[in-house]
């Protein structure tokens, strides 16, 4: 079983206590990278993306694409996220390409390989959390 | 040019797809040659430091023991002037010169060693700054492909791209709506909860005046009055 597996049934065995109150739905994406697709329960719009990424365990939230950014007001917006970076606890903001030129805002936060599912747990549900305290502050920048 | 830069440029020129190398193959394996090398310098490195180590301590015994040597004849040539025989205390004084000449080359060779011990040390501390550099610039490449990698597969699962997932807005107030339902579900809930419950009932009769819910302590005092002329 695959690190990401392991760490996926670790969460599902988990008391309500230990979840922080949070349903996780995990689904394996198949692909030459592996990735899990972790869907909060009550938050299916905003799923959360794990992949192990050589040394690191990367946590990635999609928050909005770059064709929904008022063109005159994006570099407005990226220094405001690049400003809110350090202060937005556990996750930063990012950009990555989704193919054919197309790109998208992320939020994402960066793990050891060695963290417990507890880490885990929290990093997720502090990511979602981000994401969508992100996209509603940002919001005005978005067509 | 650094690993870091290389990758810049490599995004900046549009090669951030699954596929596309931001960095050389060939460089890669030059960083990985590099590491190995440094790895085996310090394995090395930490044979001969052993080797050295006790090369020096010999010698540092041997300085010791000479030193000692002198002082004990040094005693005795002094023993001996005062008793007058100077004769016999040129001859240990000839053996003290002796000995000092000992003891300055193994002296030399300590100071040698110690010099070798540093300079080694400096080298093995090096081999390691370099595998720590190269090993998180490799990082750095190994990481660029995996996010790539996973990229890829997160946009071919989600058929026409992950945009298609949102419209942020929209997902943003569908999620408040979801969130909002269940607190309204939970307050009715919670409603339900108080108006089935016993303490309700209490609560109406309170308000109503009758019931257990005493009126201070002029209501105890009337009471207790009632009670004191009832058993008279």
């Amino acid at each position: 079983m695959s690190q990401l597996e392991n760490i996926a049934e670790e969460i599902s065995a988990m008391d309500e206590g230990q979840r922080g109150g949070m349903d996780f739905d995990f689904q394996p994406i198949p692909g030459d990278q592996e990735v899990m697709q972790v869907i909060i329960e009550g938050r299916e719009e905003l799923p959360i993306f794990l992949a192990e990424a050589d040394s690191q365990l990367l946590c990635i939230c999609y928050l909005f694409s770059e064709d929904e950014v008022q063109a005159d007001k994006r570099s407005e917006m990226t220094d405001l996220m690049l400003d809110m970076n350090m202060p937005m606890p556990l996750s930063s903001f990012g950009k990555t390409e989704i193919g054919d030129g197309k790109h998208m805002y992320v939020v994402f936060g960066a793990l050891s390989l060695k963290s417990t599912a507890a880490d885990v747990v929290l990093e997720i549900s502090t990511l979602s959390a981000n994401a969508i305290d992100a996209i509603e502050a940002l919001s005005e920048y978005l067509a | 040019m650094s690993i870091f830069s290389k990758i810049v440029t490599a995004i900046r020129g549009g090669a951030s797809e699954a596929g596309q190398a931001v960095v050389d193959a060939n460089a890669i394996r030059i960083f990985e040659q590099e590491i190995r090398d440094s790895k085996n310098a310090i394995e090395k490195g930490k044979r001969d430091l052993t080797g050295i180590m006790a090369d020096k301590m010999k010698e540092d015994r041997k300085v010791t023991e000479l030193s000692a040597d002198i002082t004990q004849y040094e005693q005795k040539a002094l023993q001996l002037m005062e008793k007058g025989d100077d004769t016999l205390a040129l001859e240990v004084a000839e053996k003290i010169s002796e000995i000092e000449n000992e003891l300055a080359i193994h002296k030399n060779a300590s100071s040698v060693f110690e010099t070798k011990i540093a300079s080694l040390k400096e080298l093995m501390k090096k081999a390691e700054r370099t595998i720590r550099d190269h090993e998180r610039e490799l990082n750095m490449v190994k990481t660029t492909e995996s996010v790539q990698k996973a990229q890829s597969s997160i946009s071919k699962n989600y058929g026409s791209g992950i945009g298609k997932l949102g419209d942020a807005k929209e997902s943003l107030n569908r999620i408040k709506a979801k969130q909002q339902e269940r607190e309204d579900r939970m307050k009715a809930a919670e409603q339900l909860d108080s108006e089935n419950g016993a303490g309700t009932l209490n609560e109406k009769l309170a308000a109503a005046g009758v019931g257990e819910k005493s009126n201070g302590g002029n209501d105890v005092m009337a009471r207790l009055k009632a009670k004191a002329a009832g058993n008279k």
